[in-house]
């Protein structure tokens, strides 16, 4: 399901980001732009890891940036997000890549939260993922 | 044995770790389930553990509640050790 979901325009490289709140709203553009959420959402997203700290950073240099589905998602998606330079959360946890996250309700995206948590388990395929540099590099290890 | 794990919205990071915390249960042979939930719902959810990121556990430790920090929600290896050096001293 990652591999359908993510479509060439879900997936973005850039260089950096000036603080984590700005790498999460331009990680969730696509989501945005697609219709799949709400600017709310994005908001609700940020303020969640101001009121609860960056516990969606999952691994080091991995975050899943997420809210919930009543803080304004239409329908769900994923979008992905690699920086060249890696984004600071607080002293210990930075993050070079960004999936984030858009359920509609409480149970549909579970599948693709197994297969991402799998994927995360995979260490040669994250570092591969970290020095993905294009849409294909993405694509072919998923 | 009831373990809970806890993000801020009880739906993406604490899913995640829940998956692991489960498989990492089976490993060690612990007679346990791990279900997930929101810090908000936790607080007043009865629980033998708490587990998830250290600054959601953070605004759990208060009153008997008995928590377990966890930094890599993918890494089996590191919840495997958590669990196994939490679960003993009891």
């Amino acid at each position: 399901m990652l591999r359908s979901k993510l479509t060439d325009e879900m997936v973005q490289f850039i260089q950096g980001a000036k603080d984590w709140t700005e790498a999460i709203r331009v990680a969730s553009e696509p989501l945005l732009k697609q219709g799949y959420i709400e600017v709310r959402y994005v908001e609700a997203m940020i303020s969640n890891v101001k009121s609860f700290g960056p516990y969606i950073v999952l691994m080091p240099k991995v975050a899943m940036p997420h809210a919930r589905p009543e803080d304004g998602v239409n329908q769900m998606g994923i979008s992905l997000m690699i920086t060249e330079k890696s984004v600071s959360f607080d002293e210990e946890k930075s993050v070079n890549i960004f999936f984030v996250l858009a359920a509609d309700d409480e149970s549909s995206h579970l599948d693709l939260l197994k297969e991402i948590s799998e994927f995360l388990t995979n260490e040669e395929k994250v570092s591969a993922l970290l020095s993905a540099k294009k849409y294909e590099d993405v694509i072919k290890l998923l | 044995m009831k373990i809970l794990a806890v993000c801020g919205n009880g739906l993406g990071t604490s899913f995640m770790l829940s998956l692991n915390v489960n498989k990492a249960l089976k490993e060690l042979g612990i007679d346990g389930e791990c279900k997930n939930m929101d810090l908000a719902s936790a607080k007043t959810e009865a629980a033998d553990y708490y587990i998830g990121s250290p600054e959601i556990m953070e605004q759990l430790s208060y009153g008997n509640k008995k928590t377990i920090s966890v930094v890599n929600m993918v890494n089996l290896n590191e919840i495997k050790e958590v669990l196994r050096k939490q679960l003993e001293v009891k």
